[in-house]
């Protein structure tokens, strides 16, 4: 396939051209935040710094850490860097507890945001002619705008399908012939899920080519099945509202890892006990710093994504570092019997074992005790219980050694669990503090 | 030997299955000649056979119940003491091994059936075939042959 870049010179920039336009924009973003947001003035001053102590890449380990809790305790115009008069959208990220955070954007940023995305289709093959079926929620959430801006800066015809309303958007996929996904991966599986029981074969009925699965964690395990199913390539996608939203990383067509748009953002990997950054290609929590926001600029934000760096140049070109897929939350971290474990390593392994279908349910019962509710598939079922029971044993083997804990596991049929379109929940927490 | 179907059904092991799987099959106007039930910690599988099992597989799977059919020995039993002894004589004697077996009863004690759910059924046919045993025959098939 020919190479295709949207930007060609600041993708494959030079990395010294790449730390010398970080430096720059940074100590722009920095002075900006300072004069105009009296959250960073405070904490400037507690720490006892300058805007002009910036001297280098370096010295982002000076400055300040912005965590969640800052976002909210800002809501909802204390973190703006502008004038209100400037901003002409407002996206609010919710939290399961408490306040939303507020996120601006000036006409620049949402130019800005669009052609990180724009890099990120072109960099997979999306263009000028594909049609791209957005599947995200429109709304206060930034999914589908950021990348709907960003495909009409392409030039490739977007249907906002939003997400939902399976039938409907299986008639549009047929009808408008879509070549390109943008799906949570639960949604994605679950789209799966409906063909199959109505005897759709993407590869034979439809014209979908790509998918961009982004808005949750999922692993390699759950993009191969998907990948299967449709016949289609589907690339990681990776952003949070608090940094644009998606386009922040992307895969390219080699699928090792996503590359970070460093001139946009500086990434820091750190461990998130002490704050310091861990060596390289070790997994920690991902750190960011907007470089060309003006309506919010954000200093060290605390993603709390782990993550990995992956070492070495991509083939594809583009210098930008890579980051691995979301290898957990450090909030979603379960800790039973003390043993850390994601929800992701249960994913991997359930959707290793072929008799699973695709819903899953982790249920916390108590500090020593976790239930696996998984759903199996309804072809092969042959009326044995030896076969159940041998299954079950298989899964629960399975996972007691990926984590290190023997969960109890209970074996549900197709359609039992609660149903996703849009963001699932995986994890019912029973414990009580 | 007429061909005998017994439809299994995976099912959590909760207050309700049963009801709403029997509701279905009572829409369907399917008549249950015997059913088994075994569970196993959480889970169960929930065995019928009926008088029209093709319909009634497909009613199920069409409401979207996890099932499967498969073809199990329905062998008929004498109505006397030693009756399930000669039967389980010549099972034994075949080396036919039961994975699951539950009795049906037809016609208020008219006669009665072992229904024996085997690992290989054409191989256990095929070693009663010139026993001296009476299967059951009262099932109606469609027409097609089975998945």
């Amino acid at each position: 396939m020919m190479k295709a870049y949207w930007q060609k010179d600041i993708e494959t920039i030079q990395r010294s051209d790449l730390e010398s336009l970080q430096l720059k924009r940074l100590q722009q973003t920095v002075r900006l935040a300072h004069k105009n947001i009296p959250f960073y003035q405070d904490r400037f001053s507690e720490l006892g710094i300058k805007p002009r102590d910036v001297l280098s890449l370096k010295d982002i380990r000076k400055l300040p850490f912005t965590s969640r809790e800052d976002l909210r305790a800002n809501y909802p115009f204390g973190m703006l860097a502008v004038d209100k008069e400037q901003v002409v959208r407002l996206h609010t990220s919710s939290g399961t507890t408490g306040k939303p955070k507020a996120i601006f954007f000036s006409k620049k940023d949402i130019n800005q945001a669009a052609e990180l995305i724009a890099r990120c289709l072109v960099m997979t093959g999306t263009t000028r002619g594909d049609v791209l079926q957005n599947m995200m929620t429109y709304g206060l959430f930034t999914g589908a705008l950021v990348m709907h801006y960003g495909a009409e800066k392409v030039g490739v015809l977007v249907i906002p399908a939003g997400p939902g309303n399976t039938h409907r958007q299986i008639a549009l996929m047929q009808d408008f012939r879509s070549t390109a996904l943008h799906i949570t991966p639960s949604y994605a599986l679950y789209l799966a899920t409906v063909m199959h029981n109505e005897g759709i074969e993407p590869a034979r009925d439809l014209a979908i080519r790509r998918a961009y699965l982004g808005s949750e964690p999922y692993s390699e395990e759950t993009r191969t099945k998907i990948e299967k199913f449709f016949g289609i390539d589907v690339y990681n996608s990776y952003g949070l509202s608090e940094m644009n939203g998606p386009g922040v990383a992307f895969e390219c067509t080699e699928k090792n890892g996503m590359h970070l748009w460093e001139d946009n953002f500086i990434l820091e990997i750190i461990d998130p006990e002490t704050g310091k950054p861990v060596p390289d290609g070790e997994k920690g929590e991902l750190v960011l710093s907007t470089l060309c926001r003006e309506a919010m600029p954000i200093l060290r934000y605390r993603t709390r994504d782990i993550v990995t760096t992956i070492p070495g140049k991509c083939r594809c070109g583009r210098t930008h570092r890579r980051i691995s897929r979301i290898i957990g939350r450090s909030d979603d971290m379960i800790i039973i019997r003390g043993v850390n474990i994601f929800p992701q390593q249960i994913e991997r392994v359930l959707m290793g074992v072929k008799a699973v279908a695709q819903n899953y349910q982790i249920v916390l019962e108590s500090y020593d005790q976790m239930t696996v509710r998984v759903e199996i598939t309804k072809d092969l079922f042959d009326g044995r219980v030896e076969h159940l029971v041998n299954l079950r044993n298989e899964i629960t083997e399975k996972l007691r050694s990926e984590i290190l804990v023997r969960p109890k596991v209970e074996l549900l049929e197709p359609g039992t669990l609660p149903v996703s379109e849009g963001k699932s929940i995986r994890v019912i927490d029973k414990r009580t503090l | 030997m007429e061909q005998v179907k017994q439809i299994s059904i995976f099912s959590e092991n909760k207050p309700g299955k049963l009801q709403k799987i029997t509701k279905v099959l009572a829409e369907a106007g399917v008549n249950i000649l015997a059913i088994n039930i075994a569970s196993s910690n959480g889970f169960g599988v929930i065995r019928f056979i009926v008088d029209k099992c093709d319909m009634a597989y497909e009613r199920l799977k069409q409401k979207g119940f996890t099932v499967s059919l498969n073809e199990v020995l329905a062998i008929e039993l004498v109505d006397k003491p030693g009756g399930l002894f000669e039967v389980s004589s010549i099972l034994s004697k075949k080396k036919i091994n039961i994975e699951n077996a539950y009795v049906l009863i037809l016609g208020s004690r008219k006669k009665a059936f072992l229904i024996v759910d085997v690992q290989d059924i054409d191989k256990a046919k095929k070693l009663l075939k010139h026993e001296n045993l009476h299967f059951f025959t009262g099932q109606k098939h469609a027409k097609r042959t089975m998945a």
